[in-house]
């Protein structure tokens, strides 16, 4: 194992920030921050359920473009996709698919389920850690 | 409540995340597929990404629960199933499998769409279909 470009400052605050934001949805909607789940109820909604959705999804995009907009941290310019345009194609389909059979993705499990420490959301959170890790190795270490 | 109300406290909650994601780095599917990598190139980083955000949302859950009645809304809204079943797991399964593959759960995802590039746009395309074929399935079930 070799340790790198391990930043635990803005990870930690980043992270913080993430926690606020869902306390906020919370505290002021009555709504668990679970991207996955805010989506979902968009595509498919429910009377009268769609319009916070939707404004919570366009507020990442607009958080997003205010972040690049500061040119604080490393910046962007760097990032580009580790994948292929087939392997996103089906990486997108299995987190979609695998986000709405498991009712919850790294946002509403990792974040708020385990805060309320729901036993359920631990059980997701190892199952999708998991079955990342073990995706990783293999395409990596032993096909990489 | 009126929705415009909540419209307005989502689109600022939805901001605060998606900074949040920003300085977290989590936009950069290299540094994801990195801390998914502990045999090869680690990085750490995201593990204190959960963290914070674990730290700061245990901190303020009772204390809003704790107050009865969200702000702008009726009731709090939350999961109502209790049980641990294979869904759950086969669910996690398939969605890790996805984010090793790509380096993208979710939030950064759609956080990410701020760059409007082709590699962008497809797996959010891929990840709305993938979800809107699932939900149509399940309801059929």
């Amino acid at each position: 194992m070799e340790i790198i470009n391990f930043t635990p400052v803005s990870a930690f605050i980043g992270g913080g920030l993430i926690g606020l934001a869902a306390a906020l949805l919370m505290l002021l909607n009555g709504r668990v921050a679970g991207i996955s789940g805010i989506v979902g109820g968009a595509l498919v909604p429910a009377k009268n359920d769609s319009g916070w959705r939707l404004m919570f999804i366009v507020g990442l995009v607009v958080g997003g473009l205010i972040y690049q907009l500061l040119g604080i941290g490393p910046g962007v310019g760097h990032i580009q996709a580790v994948a292929g345009t087939p392997v996103l194609i089906v990486a997108g389909l299995l987190v979609g698919i695998g986000t709405t059979i498991g009712s919850g993705c790294t946002s509403g499990h990792g974040i708020c389920g385990l805060a309320r420490m729901s036993p359920r959301s631990l059980v997701a959170v190892l199952s999708f850690m998991g079955a990342a890790f073990v995706t990783v190795y293999i395409t990596r270490h032993l096909i990489g | 409540m009126s929705n415009q109300k909540q419209m307005a406290t989502a689109l600022l909650a939805g901001i605060v995340f998606g900074f949040g994601l920003s300085v977290a780095q989590m936009i950069d599917p290299a540094k994801v597929v990195n801390f998914l990598d502990v045999f090869g190139t680690w990085d750490p980083s995201l593990a204190f990404v959960m963290g914070g955000g674990l730290l700061v949302n245990a901190i303020a859950t009772p204390w809003i629960f704790k107050r009865g009645k969200p702000i702008v809304a009726d009731l709090f809204h939350l999961p109502t199933k209790k049980t641990i079943d294979k869904r759950i797991v086969f669910g996690g399964v398939l969605f890790g499998i996805g984010w090793g593959l790509a380096g993208y759960c979710p939030g950064p995802m759609l956080t990410s769409l701020s760059f409007f590039n082709a590699d962008i746009l497809t797996i959010v395309f891929a990840y709305l279909v993938g979800t809107w074929v699932t939900k149509q399935v399940l309801a059929r079930m």
